[in-house]
């Protein structure tokens, strides 16, 4: 590929691709995101490629392999074009039927379609499937058209379009006052305006500085921003040179997690062919704009996500905080002014250079703009990510995108923000979501995981839980963030294990206090958010299990038997055969009785139950 | 230089100190234990917090890293600063309980019985990473450094084996504030149990004593860019 | 570990000692484990001191001082898949492998590992092996997946 020295060039060659691409030819579309992926959608695509070849379709049918569309929980997930029919959970058999019927004859397989599993509705096109219809896909929409290993998808999109606006029409001051405008605030967690900090790191004396994209997305229960990178990595980088420009940086990083392999494959290759095509390197375009960009891999350190630890990482060094009463964006890598932003923020920019801060503005509420990309996992039916504009009440996101909880069981609380964030329980599900309120609520948006709980989780073990990843999180450093998440977790397992006693709770408050108030990163500073906000609303919980020795989810092991309903066991023998203490007796067809002392309270015997006979009490 | 005021009264402090620094040096005391005037701050222990109001805006934050800047007001005192202080200790304390200068901070603070268990592994170290700043900044061996992380960091030499670039030079035994780092010189041998590290040691050409280990002899020829006279180390400090 | 695959590495980011990380990195994935020669060299060629190297060998959850086994097993801790059951998970795998988190099966087949979120969180409980994602997990389903990986090996040594 030869080099693009001008803005003209880029259009030409825009113009070529989109001659050559005839938006009548039917095109099938295969997710090979990671959450298809491991249902296998490499096998799927690859029987379709067959398909294809076999029949002698080669150049009559088109066949892509894109990013995540979202909906993973429905993987493997094939759209077929013109039409958009949208198949789920497809396998390598169905490939031949996809090809001869959908392809070839334009008929519909019902047997594929998405069904709703509380209307029990079926859909035909992706864009109608409840999940899709109630979102706003801003930056995560172009994922499902494009092959994230080939820049000629993204061209054909109007990709690089924001970047050749920038330098053929505006200064680096127009770019960043747009940005300034559009009032985008960081999606990695705070929510601080981009735009004020890019200011910052451009009229710092210093006059080598460095823009950095955050991609070591670390929130157990978030994954937006892997999906963004290995489905649309050019969307970042555009975003990324366009903010380099903007804040006269002539070098870039990408710190990405390496536990997100495809992410640094896609990401890698982007960065070739942004390189190939002069789109990095020097005199981009021939504007005479010079920047380039480094992938570094993060090696697993959910602190190495703060700003000041992933600048040590960078350098080479322990990637742990340091104390920054400058600001990394005056003084960051080496010392030099250092402007961070995560993934999905960057993300935003070419929309807002392309289409200007008065459209971003449109979307939103009044202090927070745009969209926000959110991971809607845990006991919900359309689990997946999914993307709102700002401000978007709960309830819409969990029941409407969510299709609510499965099963008969009652919502409990919906977690945000990671380890950082909170639970906030039903009466506040009509709050729009968006920084402040989160905020306002003890919790925090974090990167974006919205994690969904029921009736049969309990609030303690999520406490214990968060308090369990920070202990082993905490760099350890501040003895207040160090042995204050140790002692922390310490009572809360205490009171899991039914040992709990009067005055743990105000013990929690105290240490929770100290740890909040004396450490020095952010990490140390929300540790103790799960603890707070769960003691928050649902303290009841807590002292049914220091006062009456009872969970009332049923989950603390120590506090719970499990036991066999003998009207409803048939005596097929499963849990015994499937227990791992041997701890179940009877004879085969008549009812399985469970000793105690020997129960480990694993609960596989009810996993393995076909007849839902074994119970916690 | 830059005015700030502490507790109260104004104090004129130059331009890169920290506000530990100047308030030690004006006789207020703050307590600290991984603050060492000749090492870089750390902010480790967290004792040595005290309240900055800076621009109308008052946060808690360590003394010993926050730099002195023009017209921040600094206070010492406050019930919030102490409480945290106070509970910064109670956590330090189970790590070691015996440590005489842990005691007395704890005696000062009136903290009477300790609400935390000792942790089993309690080794007396309480993780201030003074020894691993002084092994690195001051002696330049580094022979030791932090390991792990969260609550299972320690300080070791490499592979938890024996501190094979340590040269017996005791800085960090000196300036450790739990005592947790022993140093026993017996006739002609110097060990550091904790750095698993045994040297032998030379005698001083007058009087007898074991008085340095050869390997900081070796170390201390190789660093300096003068070289020391030939028989500079035959003689212990005293004899010379 | 051969000094030549180490030098091989170091030349991958031009012996640019702030890519120590990396370099570290794929010595790991290399090996299955960071071999103390290959530390001393590094630290050695790099001047980097072996200090440094060690507190990231051991701040760092991919880097490893003991080798990891053949199929390297990662449990999802996210709380996705926290809240979907993950602990009954690896309860399910440390019974079955007679080994808890961070250990390897004595003849190094199997190592067990627990991770803070892979991203894959639609599909919780998610466990990892390899690199292979394996989604809603259950124990009946591990049974099955440890039989297939130790089959696999047999299928190999035949």
């Amino acid at each position: 590929m030869s080099r693009l020295n001008s803005v003209g060039e880029l259009e030409k060659l825009r113009a070529e691709i989109l001659e050559k691409r005839d938006s009548g030819r039917p095109c099938i579309t295969t997710c090979l995101g990671t959450g298809c992926h491991a249902y296998a959608s490499q096998d799927v695509y690859n029987a379709l490629a067959e398909e294809i070849s076999s029949r002698g379709l080669t150049g009559k049918v088109d066949l892509r392999g894109t990013g995540c569309h979202g909906f993973c929980e429905q993987g493997p997930i094939v759209v077929i074009f013109p039409g958009e029919i949208c198949y789920c959970r497809v396998q390598p058999e169905d490939a031949a039927d996809i090809v001869a019927l959908t392809v070839l004859e334009n008929k519909v397989i019902d047997r594929l379609l998405y069904e709703d599993p509380v209307s029990g509705q079926k859909y035909e096109r992706e864009s109608e499937i409840p999940f899709y219809k109630n979102q706003d896909r801003l930056i995560l929409g172009q994922n499902r058209l494009i092959d994230p290993q080939n820049i000629e998808d993204y061209f054909a999109l109007g990709g690089y379009k924001a970047l050749a606006k920038a330098l053929a029409e505006m200064t680096p001051e127009d770019v960043l006052e747009e940005v300034k405008k559009a009032n985008l605030r960081g999606r990695g967690g705070g929510g601080f305006p981009a735009g004020v900090k890019w200011e910052t790191t451009r009229q710092a004396p210093e006059k080598e500085k460095y823009v950095i994209v955050n991609a070591d997305e670390g929130d157990p229960g978030a994954y937006m921003d892997r999906s963004l990178l290995e489905g649309n990595p050019h969307l970042v980088l555009e975003g990324l040179i366009l903010g380099a420009y903007a804040i006269g940086a002539a070098k870039g990083f990408v710190y990405v997690r390496q536990e997100y392999p495809l992410a640094v494959k896609n990401l890698t290759l982007a960065v070739q062919q942004a390189e190939e095509h002069g789109l990095l390197g020097d005199d981009i375009l021939g504007s005479g704009f010079d920047f380039s960009v480094s992938i570094k891999r993060g090696a697993g350190a959910f602190v190495s996500g703060e700003s000041s630890a992933l600048v040590s990482a960078i350098e080479g060094q322990v990637g742990e905080p340091r104390p920054k009463h400058i600001n990394t964006a005056i003084s960051g890598l080496w010392g030099k002014p250092t402007n961070l932003n995560n993934v999905e923020t960057w993300a935003n920019v070419p929309y807002i250079i392309e289409r200007g801060a008065g459209w971003f503005n449109s979307t939103g509420n009044e202090q927070n703009k745009g969209t926000k990309i959110f991971s809607l996992v845990g006991k919900v039916n359309n689990t997946g990510l999914v993307e709102v504009p700002m401000g978007t009440p709960l309830r819409k996101i969990i029941d409407d995108i969510g299709g609510g909880i499965p099963g008969d069981k009652r919502f409990k609380a919906v977690q945000t923000g990671g380890p950082s964030g909170g639970c906030i329980p039903e009466q506040y599900l009509d709050t729009p979501v968006d920084f402040d309120r989160l905020k306002e609520l003890g919790s925090m948006m974090g990167s974006g995981g919205m994690i969904i709980m029921d009736e049969d989780n309990c609030m303690v073990d999520v406490a214990k839980y968060f308090m369990h990843f920070l202990k082993d999180e905490s760099c350890g450093k501040c003895t207040s963030c160090r042995e204050g998440t140790k002692r922390m977790y310490e009572i809360l397992d205490a009171i899991t294990r039914g040992e709990g006693r009067e005055g743990d709770l105000e013990l929690l408050e105290e240490i929770a206090w100290v740890t909040e108030n004396a450490s020095l990163c952010a990490l140390g500073s929300t540790a103790a958010n799960p603890v707070l906000s769960t003691l928050r609303y649902f303290r009841d919980e807590y002292e049914a299990h220091i006062k009456e020795k009872r969970c009332p989810a049923k989950v603390c092991k120590a506090l719970i038997r499990f036991t066999i309903d003998p009207e409803k066991c048939d005596g097929c023998g499963r849990c015994k055969r499937n227990c791992p203490e041997g701890a179940i007796t009877g004879e085969l067809k008549s009812p399985m009785t469970i000793d105690s002392s020997l129960c480990s309270r694993c609960g596989i015997c009810r996993e393995v139950c076909h007849l839902d006979a074994v119970t916690a009490e | 230089m830059v005015n700030l005021t502490i507790d109260g009264k104004k104090y004129q402090a130059e331009e890169g100190q920290n506000v530990l620094e100047v308030a030690l040096e004006n006789g207020i005391e703050i307590p600290h234990l991984c603050y060492h005037e000749n090492l870089s701050p750390y902010g480790g222990c967290r004792l040595c917090l005290v309240e900055v109001t800076r621009n109308g805006r008052a946060f808690l934050t360590t003394s010993c890293t926050y730099p002195c800047l023009d017209g921040i007001i600094v206070k010492t005192d406050t019930p919030e600063v102490l409480r945290a202080r106070r509970l910064v200790l109670e956590l330090l304390m189970p790590l070691a309980p015996e440590a005489p200068q842990l005691q007395a901070l704890a005696r000062q603070m009136e903290i009477e019985e300790p609400r935390f268990k000792t942790d089993e592994e309690a080794d007396d170290c309480i993780r201030c990473g003074l020894c691993v700043r002084a092994c690195t900044e001051l002696v330049g061996a580094q022979a030791i450094t932090f390991s792990g992380r969260g609550y299972r960091k320690t300080v070791e030499p490499p592979f938890g084996e024996e501190a094979l670039d340590c040269i017996g030079c005791g800085t960090c035994v000196f300036l450790c504030p739990t005592g947790c780092i022993q140093m026993v010189d017996k006739s002609a041998e110097r060990t550091i149990a904790r750095w698993q590290r045994t040297l032998p040691l030379k005698a001083c050409s007058s009087c007898g004593r074991y008085y340095i280990p050869f390997a900081q002899i070796e170390f201390a020829r190789q660093k300096s860019r003068e070289a020391p006279a030939e028989d500079w180390f035959d003689l212990c400090p005293d004899c010379r | 570990m051969e000094v030549k695959e180490i030098e091989r590495i170091m030349e991958k980011y031009d012996a640019d000692r702030t890519d120590v990380l990396g370099m570290l990195m794929d010595i790991q994935e290399k090996e299955r484990y960071l071999p103390r020669e290959a530390l001393r060299h590094l630290s050695e060629k790099l001047s980097v001191p072996l200090t440094r190297l060690y507190n990231m060998a051991t701040f760092y959850e991919a880097l490893s001082l003991k080798p990891l086994g053949r199929h390297q097993i990662h449990v999802c801790m996210g709380t996705a898949c926290h809240v979907r059951g993950a602990a009954r998970i690896l309860d399910k795998l440390e019974s079955s492998l007679s080994i808890k988190p961070g250990e390897v099966t004595p003849d190094l087949n199997f190592g067990l590992k627990t991770v803070n979120c892979v991203g894959a969180c639609a599909l919780g409980p998610v466990v990892q092996v390899n690199g292979e994602y394996h989604g809603n997990m259950s124990a009946l389903k591990v049974e099955r997946m440890l039989k297939r990986y130790s089959e696999a090996d047999k299928e190999k040594t035949e």
